[in-house]
């Protein structure tokens, strides 16, 4: 630990920095423009590097350590080359506005602009997808700048913050000053909720018939859970949520009403498309979740809270809005509610029989694998409090139907980017920060590919991950979608000819391997694999290859008519 | 319609390409823009001109106020406001057009900055609507080649 007004280099006050903002662990690979840090850094104990095997696998183990923790991710990398790899995590962390601190060593500043060997404009090129970006120009601004950055990074709407560090700034010599408070003019998040506008919300809520929360993932970064629980229990209004939403209601009590949007609950829709008041809560109106906007909700006058009024109005117009944190707008809503209730038992009643009329359920076969049952396994044997990351595709949208998330923290996701290769890093970096909780990985076998060197990082680290790969050996979600809307040409998903033998290819990064290809065989692996503690196992789960996911909202289509089986696909509800 | 849009921004390198990368990401238009230090070397005024029904142009002044690097977003299309534009415009000059040129010159208050043999640069300052209607009448004479700075705008005083 150094002190206010020492003479440090640039690569020390880097590290007193991160001391200063209680770093636990960076996730980082060396290069050539980061030597000096990586010298200070061997002797650091207190503050955890974890070696990835690409950068891309650092952003993404940034993103699951801090959506299981609360906490900003750290990623440290070098320049050129290691700085461009980060470009799709970085995009991933603010598509789902996750708070992350990116590091990125540059080339000297005299070199910069002169095409030099692993030099890249980061800053540039990372401008439209980071809250906001720094080059630090001299060795004097460092720590000012990197304070900057964690409190962008995590105050208002999250999200990621690069800092691009010039090898030159890194190893000069100044007097080290922490700045104790930071002020940033051109940044003034709307905390606070107006209260007319609570009062109005209050009054509406108080008056609906048949009112619906839409819950987003801002009442999740907002630790707004208990506050929602209280008040939709206390008024008895159903609540839907986004995959980003997931868990921030116990999705096993009966007025969970689990998804909206292209694969939510038939209920769900019916429920939007039906309700007399919307109440969207950190949610943001994604074209997943309204499908065509003008068939959205259209009986229903709509409240909407978010931290940022951007998202107001930018999708769907709404009646009123109540920009602020989700936290102090539930808490004040609780707060302004009058004393009296309304009966919504009609409304309730009305839900389950839309419940009744397309429930979510499927057919098991003695010698055949269907998702839903491995994941509605895994539901049952964690009881619902594991933390849960995914892939991206169909063994998501399976996830999001069949596991009952009852705590918030509990879905780690690409739900904005939709990035494929998200999985296997993000469940490693949930590792690091949550160790009390099951961290159950969900991916198919083409996202499992595409970051299947970060095995190492699990393997090395021995971490209990769980990677419960849906292997239908097919690009699923894509094939889906060429059966159903491109003619049934299977333009290159098919990937059985292709696919390793991933228990072989486990074994070989010395991670235990199982494989099940029955519900019986799957029951049992699911259960060994909890049960073991000592490293990642990996389950090649041999599913039918060519399920499919429903009930479905085609694309462009409205949300009240969902494609429901796919035996007669023109079959509409 | 059309909405005149004042901002102060700080005064740092990447900040005109953060305003003018955040139009084109989300496909906003972007008829003109000009940047000048402001009295405060800190600070810089950007003048946007943009284009876009009621919803759109709301959706511009929250991403404008949602960068770090802007302080202060002002649509002034609404409010008392004096609103410049400069153009510098050469012509071909001819024996026959001259006495034209400067007649015409004149009715717009130009001021001739520049005159060769066969060329003249006039210098006019106005609404963007004067200058306008300035190229068109000049369009005749023969453009050698014009500039225009873009709008900068800037509230009118309190009474």
């Amino acid at each position: 630990m150094h002190t206010n007004g020492q003479k440090l280099i640039g690569s020390e006050i880097f590290f007193e920095c991160l001391r200063r903002e209680n770093v636990e662990y960076i996730f980082g690979y060396p290069g050539g423009a980061l030597l000096k840090v990586y010298e200070i850094l061997h002797d650091v104990v207190d503050i955890k590097h974890i070696l990835v095997r690409h950068e891309q696998g650092a952003t993404h183990m940034a993103e699951g350590y801090s959506r299981a923790t609360g906490r900003p991710g750290v990623v440290l990398v070098t320049s050129g080359p290691g700085a461009t790899n980060t470009v799709t995590g970085i995009t991933n962390a603010y598509m789902d506005s996750t708070p992350l601190v990116v590091f990125t060593g540059q080339v000297p500043s005299s070199l910069i602009g002169n095409d030099a060997f692993q030099e890249a404009d980061i800053v540039g090129i990372t401008r439209p997808i980071t809250k906001h970006n720094f080059l630090v120009k001299d060795v004097r601004e460092l720590a000012s700048t990197i304070r900057k950055a964690f409190f962008l990074a995590t105050n208002g709407r999250p999200g990621p913050v690069l800092v691009d560090m010039p090898k030159d700034v890194l190893n000069a010599e100044c007097i080290f000053e922490w700045p104790e408070s930071v002020e940033i003019r051109g940044f003034k998040p709307t905390i606070k909720c107006h209260s007319n506008q609570v009062q109005k919300a209050a009054r509406l809520i108080a008056d609906a018939k048949r009112p619906l929360f839409y819950i987003g993932g801002g009442v999740i970064s907002a630790g707004a859970s208990e506050e929602l629980r209280k008040i939709a229990i206390d008024q008895q209004i159903p609540v839907t949520m986004t995959l980003q939403g997931l868990g921030a209601f116990p999705g096993d009590h009966p007025l969970s009403m689990g998804m909206l949007g292209m694969h939510g609950t038939f209920w769900s829709n019916q429920a939007v498309s039906h309700c007399d008041l919307l109440i969207a809560v950190g949610a943001r109106f994604d074209d997943r979740v309204t499908g065509k906007v003008d068939t959205f909700a259209t009986q229903a006058y709509k409240i909407h809270n978010d931290i940022d009024p951007t998202n107001v109005d930018k999708n769907i117009k709404v009646d009123l809005p109540v920009v602020g944190d989700s936290k102090d707008f539930l808490a004040s809503l609780i707060e302004a509610m009058p004393k009296t209730k309304e009966d919504r038992s009609a409304w309730l009643a009305e839900i389950e029989e839309w419940r009744k009329q397309c429930p979510l359920d499927y057919d098991n076969e003695p010698d055949s694998l269907k998702t839903e049952f491995v994941i509605d396994e895994v539901s049952k044997q964690t009881e619902g409090h594991a933390v849960i990351v995914t892939d991206v595709g169909q063994h998501q949208m399976w996830t999001s139907q069949y596991y009952k998330f009852t705590e918030p923290r509990s879905i780690i996701t690409s739900g904005g980017l939709g990035t494929m290769g998200f999985g296997l890093p993000s469940a490693i970096g949930a590792a690091f920060g949550v160790t009390d909780r099951p961290i159950v990985l969900f991916s198919g076998d083409g996202g499992l590919m595409m970051n299947i060197q970060e095995l190492v990082t699990a393997v090395y680290n021995k971490l209990p991950v769980k990677i419960f790969l849906i292997n239908n050996s097919y690009l699923g979600m894509v094939r889906q979608w060429q059966e159903l809307f491109h003619k049934e040409k299977y333009s290159f998903t098919d990937l059985e000819a292709s696919n390793p033998d991933f228990v072989r290819v486990a074994e070989a990064f010395g991670c235990k391997a199982l494989s099940a290809n029955n519900p019986e065989s799957a029951r049992n692996a699911i259960t060994e694999a909890l049960a073991y503690h000592e490293g990642p196992v990996l389950v090649d789960f041999r599913v039918i290859r060519k399920d499919m996911v429903f009930p479905m909202v085609p694309a462009g289509g409205s949300i009240s008519d969902m494609l429901l089986a796919r035996l007669n696909p023109k079959t509409m509800v | 319609m059309k909405h005149l849009i004042s901002v102060l921004v700080e005064n740092k390198f990447g900040t005109l390409n953060r305003v003018a990368s955040m139009f084109s990401a989300r496909g906003f238009n972007l008829e003109s823009i000009s940047i000048g230090e402001t009295e405060d070397p800190e600070i810089s005024r950007m003048t946007i001109v943009t284009k876009g029904e009621d919803r759109i142009i709301s959706q511009v002044l929250k991403q404008l106020n949602r960068l770090i690097d802007t302080i202060k977003v002002t649509d002034l299309t609404h409010q008392p406001h004096v609103e410049r534009e400069l153009l510098l415009l050469s012509l071909k000059l001819g024996k026959s057009t001259q006495h034209e040129i400067f007649e015409l010159a004149n009715v717009f208050k130009g001021k001739v900055v520049d005159i060769k043999q066969k060329s003249i640069t006039i210098e006019f300052v106005g609404s963007p609507e004067k200058i306008n209607t300035a190229i068109d009448l000049f369009r005749p004479f023969g453009i050698r080649e014009l500039a225009r700075s873009g709008a900068v705008a800037i509230h009118r005083g309190e009474s």
